[in-house]
C-alpha cells in the first residue's frame, strides 16, 4: 500500500499534464448559441435605419412568411464578406429583414451600395438592444423565423457560400 | 533601412473597423444619479461575462457591446427593476455562461458540494495524523 501511495504524486502530475493537453489541443469555441431557439420573437419594434426603407417590428416577422434575419453593421468586415450570399439566398426568393447593430445612416447606405441591398426591411438597433433580447452576441449572425413568429434556428458568424444548403433546409422547415 | 523604418513609421495608424462610429449609448460610461441605484447596478456588471471579449465582465470591458449592455442593466435598474431579475433574464438568452455567479442549479451541485468535501477531507486526514503520533 505504502509502494503504490509512493506513486500517487506522479500519477496526480500526469493527470493534470492531460488536462492541460487537452485544454491546447481541444479547438477553442467561443461561439455562444441564443437560447431563444424555439421561443416566438422579443417583442420589440424598432425604427426605419434607411430613409426609404421600412423599419422593422416583431409584427412583421410574423406575417406568415419565414425569413432569414440578418444581425449585420456596416462596420463589420465579416458581413462585408456575407454579402454576396445573403444576395445569392434574396435572387433563390428568400426573403432578408435585417437588424442593424450601432450604426449611422450615412455608413448604413455607403455599405449596401458598396456591397448590394438584399433586405427588405431594415430596423437600426442604436444599443443594441433588441440584438440582446435575441440572445445574440455578436454580428454578423443570422436567425431563421417561421411564419408565425417563432425562431428556428441561429447561424454565428458569416453565412459563407457551404452554409447556404443548411440556411435553405431550415428555411425549408421553418414552412 | 533607416529610410524604411522612418518612412513605416510615418504610415498612419490605420482605423479600427472592427467598431461602431457611434457614440456610446447613454449610461454605458455614465453613472446613475441615485448613488444606491448606481452601487447596485455597478455589482451586477462585475458578475455579467462580456460576451465579446469573453475573459472580462462587461464593467471591465471597453467593447462596444459591454457598453450597450451596462446600458441595459442601468436603464433597467432605473426603472426599479431587480438586479436579479435582470441576470435571469441575460441567462434566458445567453445561457448560465453570461453570468460570473454560479446559479444553484443541479449541474452545479458538485461546484458546491467541492469545498465542503475538501474541508471534510482535510480534516478526515488531520485526524488519523494525529492519532498515529499518540
Amino acid at each position: 500500500m505504502r509502494k503504490g501511495l509512493l506513486w500517487a504524486p506522479l500519477a496526480l502530475f500526469a493527470l493534470l499534464v492531460g488536462f492541460i493537453v487537452f485544454g491546447l489541443v481541444r479547438p477553442a469555441d467561443h461561439v455562444i448559441p441564443s437560447k431563444m431557439i424555439g421561443q416566438p420573437v422579443p417583442g420589440f419594434a424598432l425604427p426605419a435605419a434607411l430613409p426609404g426603407k421600412p423599419g422593422l417590428d416583431s409584427a412583421a416577422l410574423a406575417d406568415g412568411k419565414p425569413r432569414l434575419l440578418n444581425v449585420f453593421a456596416s462596420w463589420c468586415l465579416p458581413c462585408a464578406a456575407e454579402a454576396p450570399v445573403l444576395m445569392a439566398l434574396k435572387d433563390k426568393g428568400v426573403t432578408i429583414d435585417a437588424i442593424a447593430i450601432r450604426d449611422r445612416p450615412d455608413d448604413l447606405a455607403a455599405f449596401l451600395a458598396r456591397w448590394g441591398d438584399p433586405f427588405a426591411r431594415i430596423g437600426a438597433d442604436h444599443d443594441s438592444r433588441v440584438q440582446m433580447a435575441f440572445g445574440s452576441s455578436g454580428v454578423p449572425e443570422s436567425f431563421v423565423i417561421d411564419g408565425r413568429g417563432i425562431i428556428r434556428h441561429q447561424h454565428v458568424g458569416p453565412i459563407r457560400e457551404e452554409d447556404v444548403p443548411a440556411i435553405l433546409a431550415a428555411l425549408d422547415g421553418a414552412r | 533601412m533607416r529610410a524604411l523604418v522612418l518612412a513605416l513609421l510615418l504610415v498612419p495608424a490605420a482605423p479600427a473597423l472592427a467598431d461602431s462610429r457611434m457614440a456610446a449609448a447613454a449610461y454605458a460610461d455614465t453613472q446613475l444619479a441615485d448613488p444606491a441605484q448606481e452601487a447596485k447596478a455597478t455589482a451586477l456588471m462585475h458578475t455579467i461575462r462580456c460576451l465579446v471579449c469573453q475573459g472580462q465582465s462587461i464593467a471591465d470591458s471597453d467593447a462596444d457591446m459591454a457598453g450597450d449592455m451596462r446600458a441595459l442593466i442601468r436603464r433597467r435598474i432605473a426603472a426599479g427593476e431587480e438586479p436579479e431579475a435582470i441576470r435571469r433574464w441575460l441567462i434566458e438568452r445567453y445561457g448560465d455562461w453570461v453570468s460570473y455567479a454560479p446559479s444553484t442549479k443541479p449541474v452545479n451541485w458538485p461546484l458546491w458540494a467541492a469545498p465542503l468535501l475538501l474541508v471534510a477531507a482535510g480534516v478526515l486526514i488531520a485526524r488519523r495524523r494525529f492519532r498515529r503520533r499518540r
